[in-house]
C-alpha cells in the first residue's frame, strides 16, 4: 500500500498584522489601493483646511484694536471688532455703572443650571426647586429695578447675549407649563375645552412668527390707546411664550398619545379621579416619551430669538450686526465674518450644551425606567 | 383649568380691542411739551443703519449725528442732554412709532418727500443734512458716467427712496435697469461686494462709508452724478405746532450758532460778553425768546453747550474727527455757498 500522503502545502507569507495601531489603520484605511487613495486624499484636504484655519483664527489673526483699521489683513480673522465691542455683546445698551447687577444675575443663572447638573444627596430636591422659584424674582428685581433703591432699567436696554438669553428662557420657562396645560385640554373629553386648545394651538402654529412679532410690536399700540400699552419688550415676551406654547402643546401631546389605552383604563379601573391618573400614571411616562422632542423645541426657541431683530431690538446677532456698521467698524468682509463666526460660536455652546443635557435627562429616565 | 379661562379672558379683551380699531381713536398727543417735561425724558426714534448717525458705542451709549439732534432737543427742553431714551426702529416701524405717537420726534435720515409728509399723520421740521443719491460701481466696468449704465443691475435696500430715484432717472433717459432689493443697506452692499449687481446706490453721504466696508475699497468708485436731491429732515407728529417749533428753532440755533461762531467751548464766554444782538437773544441775555416757545431762557445756550454747533456735529460724527471723513457738500452755511441758513433770531 502506498502510503498516504498529506497533499503539499507551499509556505504561505505571514499573515497581515491585524492587531495594534498599524494593523488597525491597515484595515480600516488601507485594505486596498483606491482605499488607500481616498485616504490619501482625504489627509491632503483636512491638513489644508486646519492648516488654513489656524493661520486664519490663531496665526496672523489680530487680536486687540479699536478699529477696522487696526484689521487690514482681508485674510486673517479679525477678533479685535470682538474684544472692542464685548461689553456690547454680553449687556447691550445697559447702562455701563449697573453692569454688576446683570452680573449677579448672570452669576445666579449659573448657579442655577450647575444645581441641575449635579447631585448631592438629598437636599438636591430642595435646593432645585428653590433656585427655581427665586431665580426668575431675584433676576426680575436685580435687571429691571425700581425696588430696594435699585435704578430701574427699562427691559428695551437690554440686548445682546442678555435679551438673547432673557427671551429664551421666558419663552422657554413660559412655553412649558402652557403648552402642558394646551395638550391636555386638547387631548380633554369635554368638547368645548378640546375645541378651544385645538383653535388656540392652531392659530398660534399657523400664523408665520414674524407677523405675530410685527403684529404685537409695532400694531397692537396703533389698535390700543396708550393707557393699555404694556411694554414693548413685554409684548415681545408675551408673542414669544404665545407661539412657542402651541409647538410644546403638540410635543405633550405626542408623548400622551403614546402611553397605551390600557394605562388610562386601569388606572381608572383602580378609582384613580383624573388629576390622580395624570399626576401618578400618565403624566410622568409622557413626559419622560417627549424630552427629545421637547429639547429639540427648546433649542428652536433659543436659535429663533434672532428673529427680535426684525423690530428693532438687538440681540446677540442683532447688536454684532449693528456694530458692524458703525463708523469705527464699518470695513472689509473679513471683519463681518469673524464677527458672524464668533456669533456661531456663542449660539453653539448654548444649543450644544442645551442637547448634552437632553441626552443626560434621557439616559436618566432611562435607567429610572428598567 | 382656571389658567384656560384667564388665558381665553385675556384672547378676548385682546379681540375686541382689535376689533374696535376703527373707533378708537389714534394717540394723537395733544400737549407734547408737558408731557415730556412731566415724563422728564425725551424719547427719540433712531433707525441704525447709516454710519455715523446712530450707533452704540463700546460702553453701550448710543451716539452718531441723529442721536446728537436728539440731545439738543432734550438740553432745550429738560436741561439735560442725557434725559433721552433712544428706540432702534427699523425703517417701516418708525413711521407707525410716530403715528401712534410712542416716541416724541424720530432724527434719522428720513427724505423729506410730498407722500411723506401730507396725510401721514406726520410733519418734517427742518433739512438738517442735503444729500442726493449717486451710484459705486466697480472701476473694472469701466463706465465714467451713469449715463453708461443701461441695462445695469442695482442692489438697493427696500423701503427707502432709493428705488423711487433710481427707476425716475432711468425713465427720464430711456435707459433699462434690473434691481435686487434687500431688507437693509448693509445687506445690499454685501451682496455688491459679492458681485451680485453691477451698481450700489444710496445717498452719497452713505456711499462714502460703504465704500469703506469693500473688500477691496480701491477696486470701486463713485460715479460723479448726483440723480437726487434728499433733504433729510428729522420727523415730529402732526398736529402739535408748539412741539415743532420747538424742534424746529433748536435745530436753527445749532445752525446760527455756527454762523455766530458760537461753539460748545466758547459759548459761556459768549453769553457773557458778546456784543451781536442775535447772539444776544440766541442765548437768553436779551429777549425773552425761550419763554415765547414755553422753555427756559437758556434753552438754545443749553442745547449749544450740550452737541456743539452744526459744523461741530458735523465734523465729531461724519468729517475730520471721524473716520468716515465725509465733506460737508451742500451742508455749510449760506455765507459760504452752501445751503443751511437759519430763519433770524428776531
Amino acid at each position: 500500500m502506498e502510503p498516504i500522503l498529506a497533499p503539499f502545502k507551499m509556505p504561505q507569507p505571514a499573515p497581515y498584522q491585524s492587531k495594534g495601531l498599524l494593523g488597525w489603520l491597515r484595515i480600516n484605511f488601507f485594505s486596498s489601493w483606491f482605499n488607500s487613495l481616498i485616504t490619501l486624499v482625504l489627509i491632503y484636504i483636512i491638513f489644508n483646511l486646519a492648516n488654513f484655519l489656524i493661520h486664519w483664527a490663531f496665526i496672523n489673526a489680530v487680536w486687540f484694536g479699536d478699529s477696522a483699521k487696526s484689521c487690514p489683513d482681508i485674510n486673517a480673522a479679525c477678533w479685535a471688532f470682538v474684544t472692542d465691542r464685548w461689553r456690547l455683546f454680553v449687556y447691550g445698551l445697559y447702562p455701563s455703572e449697573l453692569y454688576w447687577r446683570v452680573n449677579i444675575v448672570y452669576a445666579l443663572a449659573a448657579l442655577t443650571i450647575i444645581s441641575f447638573l449635579y447631585s448631592y444627596g438629598r437636599w438636591t430636591k430642595y435646593f432645585r426647586i428653590t433656585m427655581i422659584i427665586i431665580f426668575p424674582i431675584t433676576a426680575y428685581i436685580f435687571l429691571v429695578g425700581d425696588a430696594f433703591d435699585l435704578k430701574y432699567v427699562a427691559p428695551e436696554e437690554f440686548g445682546g447675549l442678555l435679551l438673547t438669553l432673557v427671551i429664551a428662557s421666558i419663552a422657554i420657562l413660559g412655553s412649558i407649563p402652557l403648552g402642558l396645560i394646551l395638550a391636555l385640554g386638547r387631548t380633554s373629553d369635554l368638547k368645548v375645552i378640546s375645541k378651544v386648545c385645538t383653535y388656540f394651538i392652531e392659530f398660534w402654529r399657523g400664523v408665520p412668527h414674524i407677523v405675530i412679532i410685527v403684529m404685537f410690536v409695532a400694531l397692537l399700540p396703533i389698535f390700543i390707546p396708550d393707557g393699555a400699552g404694556i411694554d414693548v419688550v413685554v409684548r415681545a415676551f408675551i408673542a414669544f411664550a404665545a407661539f412657542n406654547s402651541a409647538y410644546m402643546a403638540e410635543v405633550f401631546r405626542g408623548g400622551l398619545q403614546s402611553i397605551p389605552i390600557g394605562q388610562f383604563e386601569a388606572s381608572r379601573a383602580i378609582g384613580m379621579s383624573y388629576w390622580k391618573m395624570m399626576g401618578y400614571i400618565i403624566l410622568p411616562q409622557a413626559i419622560r416619551n417627549s424630552i427629545p422632542a421637547l429639547m429639540n423645541t427648546c433649542i428652536m426657541i433659543f436659535k429663533e430669538t434672532t428673529i427680535v431683530m426684525l423690530i428693532g431690538f438687538s440681540d446677540l446677532l442683532g447688536i454684532i450686526q449693528i456694530s458692524l456698521e458703525s463708523s469705527d467698524w464699518i470695513g472689509p468682509p473679513h471683519i463681518f465674518s469673524s464677527a458672524y463666526t464668533f456669533a456661531a460660536l456663542i449660539y453653539f455652546i448654548f444649543t450644544f450644551g442645551m442637547s448634552k443635557y437632553s441626552r443626560r435627562l434621557e439616559n436618566r429616565s432611562n435607567i429610572e425606567q428598567q | 383649568m382656571r389658567f384656560l379661562n384667564s388665558k381665553i379672558g385675556r384672547l378676548t379683551v385682546m379681540s375686541a380691542a382689535i376689533a374696535s380699531l376703527g373707533i378708537m381713536a389714534t394717540a394723537a398727543k395733544a400737549d407734547r411739551l408737558a408731557d415730556v417735561k412731566k415724563a422728564g425724558i425725551l424719547h427719540c426714534g433712531v433707525v441704525p443703519g447709516v454710519p455715523g448717525y446712530a450707533f452704540p458705542n463700546k460702553a453701550g451709549k448710543m451716539v452718531g449725528f441723529d442721536v446728537d439732534l436728539c440731545r439738543a432737543i432734550a438740553a432745550a427742553v429738560l436741561g439735560d442732554a442725557d434725559k433721552i431714551k433712544t428706540t432702534k426702529m427699523k425703517l417701516p416701524v418708525a413711521f407707525n412709532a410716530m403715528k401712534a405717537g410712542t416716541v416724541d420726534v424720530v432724527t434719522h435720515r428720513f427724505t423729506w418727500t410730498f407722500a411723506r409728509d401730507v396725510g401721514q399723520g406726520l410733519d418734517f421740521t427742518r433739512v438738517m443734512v442735503f444729500d442726493g443719491q449717486g451710484f459705486m460701481v466697480r472701476k473694472s466696468l469701466g463706465v465714467k458716467s451713469a449715463k453708461e449704465l443701461d441695462g445695469a443691475t442695482f442692489c438697493m435696500s427696500a423701503g427707502a427712496t432709493t428705488q423711487g430715484n433710481v427707476s425716475d432717472y432711468f425713465r427720464k433717459n430711456g435707459m433699462k435697469f434690473k434691481q435686487v432689493t434687500f431688507g437693509s443697506m448693509g445687506e445690499a452692499q454685501k451682496a455688491y461686494d459679492a458681485k451680485r449687481c453691477d451698481a450700489f446706490c444710496t445717498d452719497k453721504f452713505g456711499l462714502g462709508a460703504r465704500r469703506l466696508a469693500m473688500t477691496n475699497p480701491d477696486e470701486h468708485m463713485i460715479l460723479p452724478e448726483t440723480i437726487s436731491n434728499e433733504p433729510i429732515s428729522p420727523m415730529v407728529g402732526h398736529g402739535d405746532q408748539v412741539w415743532k417749533d420747538i424742534v424746529v428753532w433748536t435745530f436753527n440755533a445749532l445752525i446760527a450758532a455756527e454762523e455766530f461762531g458760537i461753539t460748545s467751548k466758547n459759548v459761556d464766554k459768549m453769553r457773557s460778553s458778546a456784543k451781536n444782538p442775535f447772539v444776544q437773544r440766541i442765548l437768553g441775555t436779551t429777549g425773552k425768546f425761550g419763554a415765547k416757545i414755553g422753555l427756559g431762557k437758556d434753552w438754545a445756550y443749553n442745547a449749544i453747550k450740550a452737541v456743539g454747533n452744526y459744523g461741530e456735529m458735523w465734523e465729531k460724527h461724519l468729517g475730520k474727527d471721524s473716520r468716515l471723513n465725509m465733506p460737508r457738500g451742500k451742508n455749510v452755511l449760506h455765507t459760504k455757498g452752501g445751503l443751511l441758513i437759519s430763519p433770524p433770531f428776531r
